[in-house]
């Protein structure tokens, strides 16, 4: 039975299957399939595959889905939207599906359009991914050419339109509502919810947005149904993932492999360990939004819930390793700096706090910090935590200075105490 | 009722007379195919403002008014736009731009050594254009290459594994191109 849905036409080579290629390996039909299901019989069997969203939130795909208004006539506008725009610190994931099965996604994306009765989708895809793009943009050419996603071939309604659209850069972006603003040609800022997307979206249409990952799970589930999938899974939860490492290791990179591989098997085996002379510190278990784990934690498994137990979160499952003989201060200062820059500006404790604790980290940093400022650091970080701010842009913020601060207080207190970096 | 003389600086002129940006028809033929796209003719201003930098580098005043007379979408509203996404530029690159990415992995592996090299071998920090008009530095998120840290990319194109040495090599090589056109 197939174990690598996700990454099984990847080779080593630098290239895409194009779609004769990719329909001899069989492309589209898990589609063809989806197409003979009325919606609810999809959404439901989705659901009951246990698909969680792959972007970092790790909702049920199938729920989120059946959220999407039923009353066809009441709503005959519905839009589905992949959102590509791979942007977390430490995150590489969607960037190779896209550029090496660009098929995969737009195979997943009709699936799902069906499902919401969608008929036109976008794919809104990060503008410094060139390469993927452009292999985005020959893929969904040869679909249209071969007239896969016309009426007559799918017996479907109406075409299914599928549009790229290259973001101008913004962190921000990736939530889900600034996203929608930026596809209407307006500046990034997160709506309000309620009203969620799946019932007032983009032009206050019923609208789903998916990540890349999760959309290119849909393909192989179809095919072959919801038990071969939630057993692909050696945990709790149903699937494979791409998983990474990136840091000081042996051999950085990215592999599909089961949703609950424990975290030693991926930094130890996959990733081959740390380079000689170091050992391992801490890690952030799925990008810079997450809260750092310790050694005490390796052998958890890579689950949603398992994850989130352990005072972290899945997010988007490419480890960033932290090594001994790296400064956390100074990590957790790069990070902070970032979503500094980012901030839309729209909430206090975010447009002023985040600035605010770069400050103080820097002066700690530098060695002129004082004992108080981790106090007033802890008090910015419950600021900026859930339900004080429009969008979860601060408590993200907020996870890995927090969690540094427990797990790495003696070497912010070293630098203090010092009056310099001690990695320096 | 006698008609009131509006003080001088209350009339702000929005466009001065007789001039009119235009837009070269291969603009305007991207433009209305991206505009087909949408179910709003609203969402075509940020695409238009990036095809127009795609085509000219960078948007200049000129080029805003003549998108907003184009679409008629306030000139406000594109500025708005056009100063809140990062990969608009409202002031002219040079021809090499470097996003350069500052997140955590290439942190970790050493980006900050890197801008310091760039800072040497070109005389530019973040946001600056060398003088020659060739280099423009930008520091940039994470560039979803984090397992072959630290990457930069040059005009759209990758570099990774990047080490002072090969760093300085690019510069060197990108440097001689630009001479040979010169002197051509
Ligand atoms: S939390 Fe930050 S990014 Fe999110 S809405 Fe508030 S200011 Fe904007
Ligand atoms: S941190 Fe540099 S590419 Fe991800």
């Amino acid at each position: 039975m197939l174990t690598n849905p996700l990454t099984k036409n990847i080779g080593a080579e630098d290239a895409a299957p194009d779609l004769e290629a990719y329909r001899n390996n069989d492309g589209y039909r898990g589609w063809l399939r989806a197409l003979k299901m009325p919606p609810e019989d999809l959404i439901d069997l989705v659901q009951k595959a246990g698909l969680r969203g792959r972007g970092g939130a790790g909702f049920n795909t199938g729920l989120k889905w059946s959220f999407v208004p039923k009353d066809r006539q009441a709503h005959p506008i519905r839009y589905l939207v992949c959102n590509a725009d791979e942007m977390e610190p430490g995150t590489f994931k969607d960037r190779l599906l896209m550029e090496r099965d660009p098929h995969l996604l737009l195979e997943g994306m009709a699936i799902a359009a069906h499902a919401i009765g969608a008929t036109s989708a976008y794919i809104f895809i990060r503008g410094e991914y060139h390469l993927a793009t452009q292999r985005l943009e020959t893929a969904i050419a040869e679909l249209n050419d071969a007239g896969l996603l016309a009426p007559e071939t799918t017996g479907a309604d109406q075409t299914l339109r599928i549009y790229l659209h290259r973001s101008s850069g913004n962190y921000i972006c990736g939530e889900e509502t600034a996203l929608l603003n930026a596809l209407e040609g307006k500046r990034a800022i997160p709506r309000a919810k309620p009203p969620y997307p799946q019932v007032s979206g983009l032009w206050g249409r019923p609208t789903v947005v998916n990540n890349v990952e999760t959309l290119c799970n849909l393909p192989h589930l179809l095919l072959h149904g919801a038990d071969w999938y939630r057993k692909l899974g050696h945990g709790e939860d149903a699937g494979t993932k791409l998983f990474g490492a990136s840091g000081k290791v042996n051999n950085p990179g990215l592999w599909e492999l089961p949703m609950g591989t424990t975290v030693r098997e991926i930094i130890e085996q996959h990733a081959g360990g740390l380079k000689a002379g170091l050992t391992l510190r801490g890690f952030l278990p799925g990008g810079g939004s997450t809260d750092f784990l310790g050694p005490e934690h390796l052998d958890l498994p890579m689950d949603y819930d398992a994850i989130g137990k352990a005072g972290s979160r899945l997010g988007t499952g490419t480890i960033t390793v932290l090594d001994e003989a790296t400064c956390p201060v100074g990590l957790v200062l790069n990070l902070t700096r970032f979503f500094a820059r980012e901030s839309c500006g729209w909430c206090t404790p975010c447009r002023d706090g985040l600035p605010w604790v770069v400050e103080i980290l820097q002066r700690i940093e530098s060695g002129a910090g004082e004992i108080d400022d981790l106090e007033l650091l802890r008090q910015h970080t419950s600021r900026m935590g859930p339900g004080n701010t429009f969008c979860a842009l601060a408590p993200g913020a907020a996870e890995p200075i927090q969690s540094a601060l427990k797990l790495f207080e003696q070497d912010f207190i070293d630098h203090i105490r010092g009056g310099s970096c001690p990695f320096h | 009722m006698e008609e009131q003389q509006l003080p001088e600086f209350h009339r702000i002129p929005v466009r001065q007379e007789g001039e009119a940006p235009q837009l070269s028809a291969e603009e305007i033929n991207e433009i209305d195919e991206e505009r087909s796209h949408y179910e709003c003719d609203g969402a075509a201003g940020l695409e238009a403002l990036r095809i127009v930098q795609r085509k000219r580098g960078w948007i200049s005043d000129e080029s805003l008014r003549a998108v907003s007379a184009y679409l008629g979408i306030a000139e406000a509203e594109l500025e708005g736009l056009a100063t809140y996404y990062q990969l608009l530029f409202r002031s002219p690159p040079g021809t090499e731009v470097i996003q350069l990415c500052k997140s955590s992995s290439c942190w970790i592996l050493g980006c900050e050594q890197l801008q310091a090299d760039i800072i040497e071998e070109l005389g530019i920090g973040p946001g600056e254009t060398s003088t020659d008009g060739i280099f423009t530095l930008l520091e940039n998120p994470c560039l979803g290459a984090c397992d072959r840290a630290p990457v930069l990319l040059m005009n759209g194109e990758l570099h990774t594994h990047l080490s002072g040495e090969k760093l300085r090599a690019l510069l060197a090589e990108k440097r001689r191109r630009h001479a040979d056109q010169s002197t051509d």
